[in-house]
């Protein structure tokens, strides 16, 4: 059975506000067929203020959804509209003391149910952009669907990649060959009918980072890529570049990454270039982070891309110290 | 309270019988039986004798048949494996819907690496037909593998008619039979099925055991090499311990297969009857005229599986549910889809796998706690209102679906 904290088990043993709720004036059914979980988030608000005074539910799912839509009602009392459309599914686990991560879509539901009646209140109509997937990475609880967005968004490649941004795959490294699957039925798709699609196993050897081998396999990679993304090509003959312009080149791609780590409360400088090799000082939560090697691999290839030449990103901590 | 455990299914305690039985393998008969000297010939004859009592539980005619492995899942790849190994010329499975991941992920495997996968549908109470399945059956199939009792519903699959089929197309048929060995009679001698899976802990012996039935004649490759044990066709230091402690479940099967289909039946019936009948919009799953005897799995509409077992296992009560939270996917189990079971039965079905271990009373103190158990999720559901589903009633509840 899942591990569920004492909170949860307690909203599931003993739900708050469960039930219709009489003279609603704001009703949200939100769900999920597929994955068993239903939800009506009913409140009543004042048309004055604007305080939610009271809010039930009624909810089809498991025990942590239960929880989830018990401690949501518990948060949303007494605060406002514009309060409670603040309140993230984060928020809902938190309350909690964490939900196991095949679970937190029970939270995300809590909140979409949140939205919709909001919506219903202020006679807006709301629809549902949220679609879910097979949960892949476990560790850090990311489904397929937005793995497979997230691939066709930026036109990534290979699992490190994958990894660098949505973190899925960084952890215990289990999920990498789900990860290889939906990659390969992607790149199958970009390819188009009648074109063979390279086999799962070359995604896997253009994952391993910063090994001498990856170079060639990019190389030989590229083509397939290049069918529908030439941007993304890396067999385009390096531009000449003078050091200045190659180390503009290089901050710009930093630059492009900054706010992704800065979200996960991170960051990253130029140390120093040296030849082939780019020296990057990790900070924040990036420095000592357990996805600094997929972090840095995932810059690699963007500087790569970028630079049109195969360069490698190392930590300072490597860099020769008769330099 | 006494804890009240029914979901053999899942697993079976170890019978007191069968531990004891074992013991001494784990100290003084420790030695390795392939050796020459005393500590070995003793494990040696005490092997023999273990597989002489699998022999026996199956039927088989001799019992070089009977092949130890490390559990079902191993005897099933083996046996799949080995078909397709062993005949190159074929490049087809036919398999079924419903069977246990063990079959059903390995085949979807096999699809990817080329081969092609016949998965036989179901109807609505878990049967095939068997008209689909002759025409399926060619000189390009290389094993069906079918299985005999299934895990969820307990439903019972026609194996030994759908063996006879196999072998008039000559074709090698296989059969998961890891629930129904030690609950239904089996006699393999008088049937046409070549190989067949079971596992120990199904059948009150422990975990990490189980055998492969391959009769002989049998063309077969083995999955792993590198030692002459199970006479080169399954390497490996053989479990003795364990192997020890199949054999003597086996025995005790054999001494209770009565008890299975008298005593544990009626204890099935009396705990389905009571519980349909107290409470609405729940049925029993899967064809409940052929299954096993210990089975019943009953969809309880408009509530979800998780939240069922937390309640019961609060009181001391183990079960088990098809619904998507408690395998960790999303989906429902492939089972109630496969027969078509809607998404709100499914979510909300409920197996509860009896074995001789249980009582009377604990099928009365289930049946008096599980009506209290529903109601109390219903009202929580919001397809449910006051005393039926709310779809019959206005404002019918229609959630905006991802």
């Amino acid at each position: 059975m899942w591990e569920y904290s004492d909170k949860v088990r307690e909203h599931f043993f003993n739900p708050r506000n469960s039930g219709p709720l009489k003279d609603a004036n704001g009703i949200g059914d939100v769900g999920s067929i597929q994955c068993g979980d239903a939800l009506r988030l009913m409140l009543k608000v004042d048309e004055q203020s604007e305080i939610i005074e009271d809010a039930h539910f009624q909810t089809f799912g498991c025990g942590s959804a239960i929880a989830s839509s018990s401690a949501l009602t518990e948060i949303i009392k007494g605060m406002t509209l514009t309060q409670a459309l603040e309140v993230s599914n984060q928020n809902i686990a938190d309350y909690l003391d964490g939900l196991p991560p095949e679970k937190m879509h029970c939270s995300v539901m809590g909140r979409e149910a949140l939205q919709a009646a909001i919506a219903n209140y202020r006679g807006e109509e709301w629809s549902d952009d949220h679609e879910e997937g097979a949960l892949i990475c476990k560790c850090f609880a990311v489904d397929a669907v937005k793995i497979a967005d997230v691939v066709n968004a930026n036109q990534l490649n290979t699992v490190e990649e994958v990894t660098f941004y949505t973190k899925a795959g960084g952890g215990c490294t289990a999920c990498h060959e789900g990860i290889e699957e939906i990659l390969a039925g992607i790149k199958a798709e970009r390819a188009g009918p009648g074109e063979v699609s390279p086999p799962p196993l070359a995604a896997a050897l253009t994952a391993a980072p910063l090994a001498p081998a990856n170079a060639s396999t990019v190389l030989v990679h590229a083509p397939t890529v290049a069918v529908s993304t030439p941007t993304a090509a890396v067999s385009a003959p390096p531009a000449r570049r003078t050091l200045v312009q190659k180390i503009r080149k290089i901050e710009e791609v930093l630059e492009s990454v900054r706010p992704m780590l800065q979200r996960d409360h991170g960051d990253v400088e130029l140390a120093d270039v040296q030849g082939k090799t780019i020296y990057v000082t990790l900070k924040g939560a990036c420095s000592g982070c357990m996805m600094e090697v997929a972090t840095l691999g995932g810059i690699q290839q963007k500087m790569i891309e970028a630079l049109g030449e195969l360069v490698k990103v190392l930590p300072v901590s490597h860099m020769p110290v008769e330099a | 309270m006494e804890a009240i455990y029914l979901d053999n299914n899942a697993t079976t305690r170890c019978d007191p019988a069968v531990v004891e039985a074992m013991l001494p393998f784990f100290t003084e008969h420790f030695g390795n039986a392939s050796s020459i000297h005393a500590f070995g010939s003793e494990v040696g004859k005490a092997l023999k004798k273990a597989r002489g009592q699998v022999q026996a539980l199956l039927g088989a005619e001799h019992d070089s048949e009977i092949i130890f492995t490390s559990c079902g899942t191993e005897s099933d790849a083996t046996a799949i494996l080995s078909a397709l190994r062993a005949q190159p010329e074929r490049n087809t499975v036919i398999t079924t819907a419903v069977e246990h991941p063990a079959v059903l992920t390995l085949c979807e495997w096999l699809e990817k690496e080329g081969y092609i996968v016949h998965k036989l549908r179901v109807d609505k109470k878990g049967r095939l037909d068997l008209d689909e399945y002759r025409s399926l059956l060619n000189d390009r199939v290389a094993i069906v593998s079918a299985m005999w009792a299934n895990n969820e519903t307990g439903t019972l699959f026609p194996v030994l008619e759908m063996a006879e089929m196999a072998a008039a197309r000559g074709v090698m048929f296989h059969t998961d039979a890891v629930q129904a060995v030690g609950k239904i009679p089996v006699d393999l001698k008088n049937t046409r099925i070549d190989m067949l899976s079971l596992s120990g802990h199904k059948l009150h012996a422990p975990k990490g055991i189980g055998a492969l039935y391959l009769r002989r004649g049998c063309r077969f490759r083995p999955l792993l090499r590198g030692g002459h044990q199970e006479r080169g066709r399954r390497a490996g230091t053989e479990n003795s311990a364990s192997i020890i402690g199949l054999g003597k479940a086996c025995e005790l099967a054999i001494e209770h297969m009565d008890e299975e289909n008298t005593t544990v039946r009626s204890l099935r019936d009396t705990l389905e009857k009571g519980i349909v009948s107290q409470i609405g919009h729940c049925f029993p799953t899967g064809d409940i005229a052929r299954r096993l005897p210990n089975t019943s799995n009953i969809a309880f509409e408009y509530v979800e599986g998780e939240g069922i077992l937390l309640l019961l296992n609060k009181l001391g009560i183990a079960g088990s549910s098809g619904s998507a939270c408690t395998s960790g996917s999303l989906e429902p189990s492939h089972v109630m889809r496969a027969m078509g079971i809607p998404y709100t039965a499914a979510h909300g079905t409920i197996r509860f796998s009896l074995s001789r271990y249980n009582t009377e009373a604990e099928v009365k103190r289930v049946i008096e706690v599980v009506p209290g158990i529903i109601a109390q999720l219903r009202k929580l559901s919001p397809y449910w209102c006051d005393k039926g589903p709310a779809a019959s009633v206005d404002g019918a509840f229609a959630p905006t679906y991802a």
